[in-house]
């Protein structure tokens, strides 16, 4: 379906060497009038866990779907990994399929459910492989929708505020769940989002879309897991919303999540073993 | 549980208002729930709300009673037989009817006709909608034709159709096929523009293919719609046969109410009828098993 993009480019590196997943020069997009994309460059380094912020309307969810090829009405130069995987706020299951099936889907071969259940497995719902989608809960569900972008092995994973239709309780394990996720399989991620909280805890790359530009780029070098209540965590959350132009920078009380208490998040469970020596990009 | 509600109320009339601390009702913490005592109400679980008498009985008790008045009617002469013939009368008829063969062999006859009209007719509703509704070609050649066409009543080509096929099996057969075609052509199409584009949008992100794209979400997609339409078609069967028949046929349901009419037999026409409604209700329950098989992964919603 990739026919917009350039198939021929196998490799393309960044300023320091680091292999891209993602190469954006002057991107342009408009809605009649109405540009909502102007001028855009983007690099993600392989790897890479990038966010995404600002405010709804930005065009941060325009520039996903280019880079996922849903939306082809652009001009510029877009460079993105072949191998790439797409989660949606709404798990998008086919709900006539059972969730093995729709986990398998569009991979070439017959459907093998073994490879379906060890995608499950991974994130906790292989007893639910043969159950209908519409019988899933709601975090159930995004799991399985997480499955269905893990298991075709991404160089890169678009998130497109795949946590946003959760409840808070869900939505900090669904959180560490992909940061798991991202540390054992290390994809790039490109995390669209508006909560500052989450892209913060997750991201090694926070960057702030304003005006249709990248207007601000946070590198994130804080050890994980992070802490909500680390002094260092404030003020960076502190400093990003005041670039979203929300608050006067103590940032208190004007976001949802700050009530999370830290200790709640919940670590990788098998961090230890399985989390490989990081090096955060910048 | 009824147990526990009784002694929350029981609690609740110990704490009785006391007037003197009703009329200060924020002096003190104590006072508040002193203040206003609810009425409790319990609340039934459902299991225990149902009546004994199973639904499957009280049913048919509507149409039984309706029943019983007719034949009552008949017996004491307010209804005049000649009209109408009494309940008993039809199922006597009924039984006659069946013992000779003749009712068997008409039926046999009838269905014949309105399953081959309706596998005509419902491939060539259904092929056309494909069509139209996965190609933007196929749309504007064809839409724009079957919608003008369906709006012309099929009893209106019977003429034409004799005048076509002769009164042979063929312009029954056409009829039916030309009357179910379009609730089928209309229904698939709709299903098949309606699936959800977030559902296409994110088979495209998982990489399948045009065909696979047809193949595992347009078509399952549009499939409750499809059983929508073949119900709609079958009604429509029945009543294309009952037209079709009425013209010059020498067997089938039809030609038994033509001739009960020639002879005034309100028995037999009342045995036709009621055959015409039992057999549409028997594929009523054949579709609807189709739908339970087919739209498993749906959750019903069964009703309130």
């Amino acid at each position: 379906m990739a026919t917009s993009l350039q198939r021929s480019v196998t490799t393309l590196d960044g300023q320091d060497g680091t292999p891209l997943a993602v190469g954006v020069r002057n991107l342009r997009r408009a809605f009649g009038d109405h540009t909502v994309i102007e001028n855009l460059d983007l690099d993600v380094p392989t790897g890479q866990f990038v966010a995404l912020l600002g405010a709804s309307g930005c065009g941060k969810s325009t520039l996903l779907r280019i880079l996922a090829d849903l939306d082809t009405e652009f001009s510029g130069d877009v460079r993105v990994a072949s191998r790439r995987a797409v989660a949606f706020q709404a798990p998008r299951l086919l709900p006539w399929k059972r969730v093995w099936r729709n986990v398998v889907l569009g991979l070439p071969g017959r459907p093998d459910k073994t490879h379906a259940v060890a995608a499950l497995e991974e994130v906790g719902l292989a007893h639910r492989a043969n159950a209908w989608p519409k019988t899933l809960s709601g975090g159930e569900a995004q799991r399985a929708s997480l499955a269905r972008a893990l298991v075709r092995d991404p160089e890169l994973m678009l998130l497109d505020e795949p946590f946003g239709a959760l409840d808070a309780l869900t939505r900090i394990k669904a959180q560490s769940l992909v940061e798991q996720l991202w540390q054992r399989h290390n994809p790039a991620i490109l995390l669209v989002t508006h909560d500052v909280e989450e892209s913060l805890l997750l991201a090694d790359r926070v960057l702030i879309m304003k005006d249709g530009v990248i207007a601000h780029s946070v590198d994130v070098t804080l050890p994980r897991p992070r802490n909500v209540s680390d002094p260092q965590f404030v003020a960076l959350r502190a400093e990003l919303l005041t670039w979203l132009g929300v608050g006067d920078g103590d940032g208190v009380g004007d976001d949802p999540h700050q009530a999370t208490p830290a200790a709640g998040r919940i670590p990788p469970q098998d961090a230890q073993e399985s989390l490989p020596k990081r090096t955060i990009h910048s | 549980m009824t147990t526990q509600i009784l002694s929350v109320e029981e609690s609740a009339t110990v704490h009785a208002p006391d007037p003197v601390v009703s009329a200060e009702p924020y002096a003190s913490a104590e006072a508040i729930p002193a203040r206003h005592t609810p009425t409790l109400v319990t609340v039934i679980p459902s299991t225990s709300r149902r009546r004994g008498v199973p639904r499957w009985i009280r049913r048919p008790v509507g149409p039984l009673l309706l029943l019983l008045l007719w034949q009552i009617a008949s017996w004491s002469g307010s209804t005049s037989t000649e009209l109408l013939a009494s309940p008993w009368t039809v199922v006597t008829t009924f039984g006659d009817l069946v013992s000779s063969g003749d009712l068997p062999k008409a039926i046999a006859v009838s269905l014949r006709r309105a399953g081959t009209g309706l596998l005509l007719g419902g491939s060539i509703g259904i092929f056309l909608a494909l069509v139209a509704g996965l190609f933007r070609l196929g749309e504007d050649l064809i839409d724009a034709s079957v919608q003008m066409i369906r709006t012309v009543p099929f009893v209106g080509l019977i003429p034409l159709f004799i005048i076509w096929f002769g009164i042979g099996e063929t312009p029954k057969i056409g009829l039916v096929a030309f009357g179910v075609a379009f609730p089928l052509y209309l229904n698939t199409y709709a299903g098949i523009r309606n699936v959800d584009s977030s559902l296409v949008e994110a088979a495209r992100t998982v990489g399948l293919s045009r065909l696979g794209l047809i193949r595992h979400v347009i078509l399952p997609g549009a499939l409750p719609n499809v059983l929508v339409g073949f119900r709609y078609a079958l009604g429509i069967a029945w009543l294309a046969l009952i037209f079709a028949e009425q013209v010059n046929a020498n067997r089938g349901i039809g030609q038994l109410l033509n001739d009960a009419q020639e002879f005034q037999r309100t028995d037999i026409i009342v045995v036709c009828l009621v055959v015409y409604a039992f057999l549409g209700l028997t594929v009523d329950a054949f579709v609807r098993l189709l739908e339970r098989v087919l739209l498993s992964w749906r959750p019903a919603f069964s009703g309130a």
